[in-house]
């Protein structure tokens, strides 16, 4: 049988407020534990939770960003289940009146393709504490600096068809919360967490199969391996006759496999209800109109300029506007450097994206600044040097933060493009390679590269490029 | 939906109660009450009333986003029952 697979995805954004939702704590990360949770945040009796302002501007500049309805009037709820890392008892969330409701994003697809995936709602709620199971024996460890926490909980519509799919609108969604600054993206961290809902039907069914939701997911590539796993699982089950059944599965990276965590029948019971110690929210227009002026250019938008303005392909707009800190980094180098946006591309998603993953380093992080990159372009531009000596400089930059011009002096790089003295070396290498001279003359022109790379290695592979071809060609001709 | 003994029992252990047969048998009892009176009130014209999340006619005050919280871990934790390392600890929830 032809099966179809069917993905939902819900992804839970920690908003990078300085402090929790409901209390004044600071949310910042790795500090000693339980340092940041105060009586709020433990659930002490006689406390009250009061909204942090910035927490509800993030969610409606997300609502903005991805053209989504915002719930005038939301509404908190409690959610009710026992566990150490929820100290109440409840987890505060929202229900049936979420502060963002229906929106899309548009998903670029490979070989140019789109697809527009719905976002059913997004809800405003505070992040649980953590766990440590294995440190103390027969008890668990309770961390509660991370209780609190905002988190907007973003859920699609089960509109993906395949793990490719869901990557994708995962990344898109990374990229967005990311660009309008609600959220830092770092999923080491666990601040961008994704759940999986995952479901297979025969090819041309209307209605969905059984879903599991598939947790514990803390990276794109395990993502894509999670889902494909459940996806192989599911189909072992309907084709061996037995039923999938509504669950739960924790997906174990280092097996490359999910397993049941638990079976959703009684857990799934939260007995929402509204929280009596929260009034409902509402988003007045002047807080809308505020926000909208705010909003930063968005990816899509970014792209299609990039396409537009600077005659980029469609993938390569794409990989420059994913993350607004690579697409600042490349404008700035242009714009700095008066060089052509081509020549930025090719170096920035090639030689520098090919050191940051040599380095596993973030843009961010990485030794070349982008006015040390417009230095190195503006270089190379005005034919200082060549593509080539630019690799060379490029890896000094790298290695001790220098600019181009420091490097192009220090090391003596510069371009040769004094005519006479190409010419010079150019009548060395022939004079000391004769036999080779007569058969290019008899007519075995691929020499012609030998003869290059012998005035090249002259010159310390300072010669300029162009210069020398078109000189050597005379040359040879005699 | 009918209040019986069964359902009571669900509902106290996802509320962890332990509940003695008598109380059952009076929650079911009490319970149904309950929602007789919720039935009776479903008969009541509410096409033109907004529902009500909260009694106060009031909306939600908002906070800055400032960290104004001092860390007083060690006052807390001299009133838990177990610690170590900074953590809290509690009974085994994981196998």
């Amino acid at each position: 049988m032809q099966w179809e697979t069917v993905i939902g995805l819900e992804i839970h954004a920690q908003l990078a407020t300085r402090s929790k939702i409901f209390s004044a704590s600071s949310t910042t990360f790795g500090s000693a534990p339980n340092s940041q949770a105060n009586a709020v945040d433990l659930g002490m009796p006689g406390v009250l939770p009061v909204l942090n302002r910035e927490a509800v501007a993030m969610a409606v500049k997300f609502a903005l960003a991805t053209g989504a309805e915002i719930g005038r009037r939301s509404v908190f709820a409690r959610k009710n289940y026992f566990y150490p890392d929820l100290p109440k008892g409840y987890q505060i969330s929202q229900f049936e009146l979420p502060i963002v409701g229906a929106g899309e994003v548009r998903i670029e697809l490979e070989e140019g393709e789109e697809k527009v995936i719905g976002l059913t709602r997004a809800h405003l709620e505070e992040d649980a504490g953590k766990s440590v199971h294995d440190a103390f024996p027969g008890k668990t460890g309770v961390d509660l600096n991370r209780a609190g926490t905002p988190l907007l909980e973003i859920v699609s519509e089960p509109d993906m068809r395949s793990a490719r799919e869901a990557v994708a609108y995962a990344r898109k969604i990374h990229s967005l919360v990311r660009y309008i600054d609600i959220c830092d993206g770092n999923m080491q961290e666990g601040s961008f967490r994704c759940d999986a809902n995952v479901s297979i039907r025969p090819v041309g069914q209307a209605e969905y199969g059984t879903r599991a939701e598939i947790k514990n997911i803390n990276s794109f590539r395990f993502l894509e391996r999670a889902i494909n796993f459940e996806v192989e699982r599911q189909i072992d089950v309907l084709e061996s006759g037995a039923e999938v059944i509504q669950e739960t599965r924790l997906y174990d990276a280092d097996r490359d496999e999910t397993r049941s965590m638990r079976s959703k029948e009684e857990a799934n019971d939260y007995r929402y209800f509204p929280d009596p110690d929260l009034l409902p929210v509402e988003i007045e227009d002047s807080l809308i109109e505020s926000l909208r002026a705010t909003m930063p250019e968005l990816p899509e938008q970014r792209r299609q300029r990039f396409i537009t303005d600077y005659e980029l392909s469609a993938y390569d707009a794409g990989v420059l506007t994913a993350d607004r800190a690579t697409a600042d980094f490349f404008e700035q180098g242009i714009e700095q450097s008066g060089a052509p946006a081509r020549l930025a591309c090719s170096w920035l998603t090639g030689e520098v994206f090919s050191r940051l993953n040599r380095d596993s380093l973030e843009l961010s992080d990485a030794p070349l600044k982008a006015d040390g990159f417009a230095n190195l372009l503006a270089r190379m531009h005005d034919n200082t040097i060549s593509g080539k000596i630019a690799k060379q400089v490029l890896d000094h930059m790298w290695a001790d933060g220098s600019s181009a011009d420091e490097v192009i002096d220090r090391e003596g790089l510069r371009q040769i493009s004094d005519s006479s003295a190409i010419e010079k070396m150019i009548d060395d290498v022939i004079a000391a390679n004769p036999s080779q001279l007569a058969e290019y003359r008899g007519g075995k022109d691929k020499l012609l590269g030998y003869f290059v790379g012998q005035v090249m290695k002259a010159s310390k592979g300072k010669a300029n490029p162009g210069q020398l071809n078109e000189l050597l060609r005379d040359k040879l001709q005699g | 939906m009918t209040v019986d003994s069964k359902l009571v029992g669900e509902i106290a252990h996802l509320a962890r109660l332990d509940l003695d047969e008598t109380s059952v048998a009076n929650y079911a009892r009490e319970m149904a009450g309950v929602l007789a009176l919720a039935r009776q009130m479903e008969d009541v014209d509410t096409d033109a009333v907004e529902p009500m999340a909260h009694p106060l006619h009031a909306v939600q005050p908002l906070r800055a986003d400032e960290v104004t919280e001092i860390d007083q871990r060690d006052e807390f934790q001299a009133i838990a029952p177990a610690v170590d390392d900074g953590l809290y600890l509690v009974p085994q929830v994981i196998e």
